[in-house]
């Protein structure tokens, strides 16, 4: 397989390459959900073909893991043979599509959800995968060159809808400010600066955390006065912590479903 | 090297797993060709990031390869540069309409998408005109952005009335 980096560059930490594949992961397998119910056609394609892109970043970065830890593992390993506590994705991207404005018994997902939160996520991975084109590490700086050209063609796609829903009928105003409201508190995860962090900056991986953060805010207010909606005030209280491990419910039944194949027959190759 | 141009003369044989007009060679994947004591290597440039043909690619290298008499050899993946469809040859692209399939405009051509991403316009075509691979019309018209792969798009065109893939410009 490819070539891998020698140690005279430095290289980004295992957590944080696990971090960006979990979330790409765990991203693509939640809007993969929407194969066989989407709101139309076109729409089918388009979230099948991002989840696609999403699994294929995801790919890469398993890939170059298991290639470093040179311990037999591969890219399966790290997808189906990790529980949920391993796992370091975002909080937001396992959330089911449901808001509170859609009632329970109908467990039916909500489109506004998925246009809202792939819209704060792809607002993030664009300035993102923008840094990590020039960081130290020259396989993760490939990763971030091919991710780039996909999430900026997934924020265009997200913000269209976004605009084109917010500033619609009345219903689906409400209904995509609601989808906001309910989703924003999980974005105050992005700006905690913990442990995961401290590991990049201590390996070299220096990531410019304020200057991601005003290219986010940058994107977001733009696209929400498009939208005519109102950005909710900044978010108290608890912070989630799916990158360090600790998830909501939701993670294990996502993961239960990805994973019951490949553990009811382990070892098992195409 | 002569035996490295064997290789190549090989690889044009190996086409595309989806679009079996086009050769990799005319595709621009395949970066490099090196013979050495271990052997044989060809190293070959992903498309889009979960493109599924590429394992299939790395596999027909291999088996045209053996079926030729070359011994042990190995396929490389390589990330960067990062492929583009401005990598595609004149003649991939002649192959490529000639099949039904609109070949992508030059990336150099559109509005980046990246630099202007505050600035946001509905249904923003992919280029400025794809002409139809049948009858050569410009009056064609976006029916999808999104295809039956991740690279194409589905467009019909006005004049002929047939509906056709488009390259994306990637």
């Amino acid at each position: 397989m490819s070539a891998v980096a020698t140690d005279s560059v430095a290289l980004a930490p295992t957590d944080y390459l696990l971090h960006l594949a979990d979330n790409a992961l765990v991203l693509g397998q939640r809007n993969a959900q929407w194969c066989g119910h989407g709101p139309i056609l076109e729409e089918e394609l388009a979230l099948a073909n991002m989840s696609l892109d999403l699994v294929g970043q995801a790919r890469l970065l398993y890939d170059l893991v298991a290639r470093r830890a040179a311990d037999g593992s591969t890219e399966d390993t790290y997808a189906y043979w990790r529980d949920a506590s391993q796992f370091r994705n975002y909080t937001l991207l396992e959330l089911p599509h449901r808001s509170p404005l859609v009632g329970y018994a109908q467990g039916d997902m909500d489109f506004a959800i998925t246009v809202m939160r792939n819209t704060l996520y792809t607002a993030l991975m664009v300035p993102l995968w923008q840094q990590l084109c020039d960081c130290s590490d020259p396989d993760l700086a490939a990763i971030a060159a091919k991710s780039l050209k996909e999430a900026q063609y997934h924020l265009r796609h997200a913000c269209d809808w976004l605009v084109k829903l917010g500033d619609g009928t009345d219903s689906s105003r409400q209904r995509m400010q609601g989808a906001l409201e309910h989703l924003w508190p999980y974005t105050a995860e992005f700006w905690v600066s913990g442990k995961l962090e401290a590991l990049a900056r201590s390996a070299g991986l220096l990531v410019d955390g304020a200057a991601l953060e005003s290219s986010w805010n940058a994107i977001i207010d733009a696209v929400l006065e498009q939208a005519t909606l109102t950005r909710p005030p900044a978010p108290e209280g608890y912070v989630s912590e799916g990158k360090v491990g600790v998830h909501s419910e939701h993670l294990s039944f996502l993961l239960a479903e990805m994973q019951s194949l490949a553990r009811a027959h382990p070892g098992a190759q195409w | 090297m002569p035996q490295e141009e064997s290789i190549w003369t090989l690889l044009e044989q190996v086409s595309d797993p989806e679009i079996p007009v086009i050769s990799l060679l005319d595709l621009g994947v395949v970066r490099q060709v090196k013979v050495d004591a271990q052997g044989w290597l060809v190293v070959i440039t992903p498309t889009y990031s979960a493109c599924p043909a590429l394992s299939q690619m790395a596999d027909d290298i291999v088996s045209t390869l053996q079926r030729a008499g070359w011994g042990p050899g190995r396929v490389q993946t390589q990330l960067a540069p990062a492929w583009s469809t401005d990598w595609i040859s004149p003649r991939g692209r002649d192959r490529l309409r000639e099949y039904g399939i609109a070949p992508p405009a030059p990336i150099h051509s559109q509005a980046s998408d990246g630099a202007r991403v505050l600035h946001f316009l509905p249904r923003k075509p992919l280029a400025e005109s794809v002409p139809c691979p049948r009858c050569g019309s410009e009056q064609t018209t976006q029916t999808s952005r999104f295809g039956s792969t991740a690279c194409k798009a589905l467009y019909r065109c006005l004049s002929c009335r047939e509906p056709f893939d488009y390259f994306k410009p990637y």
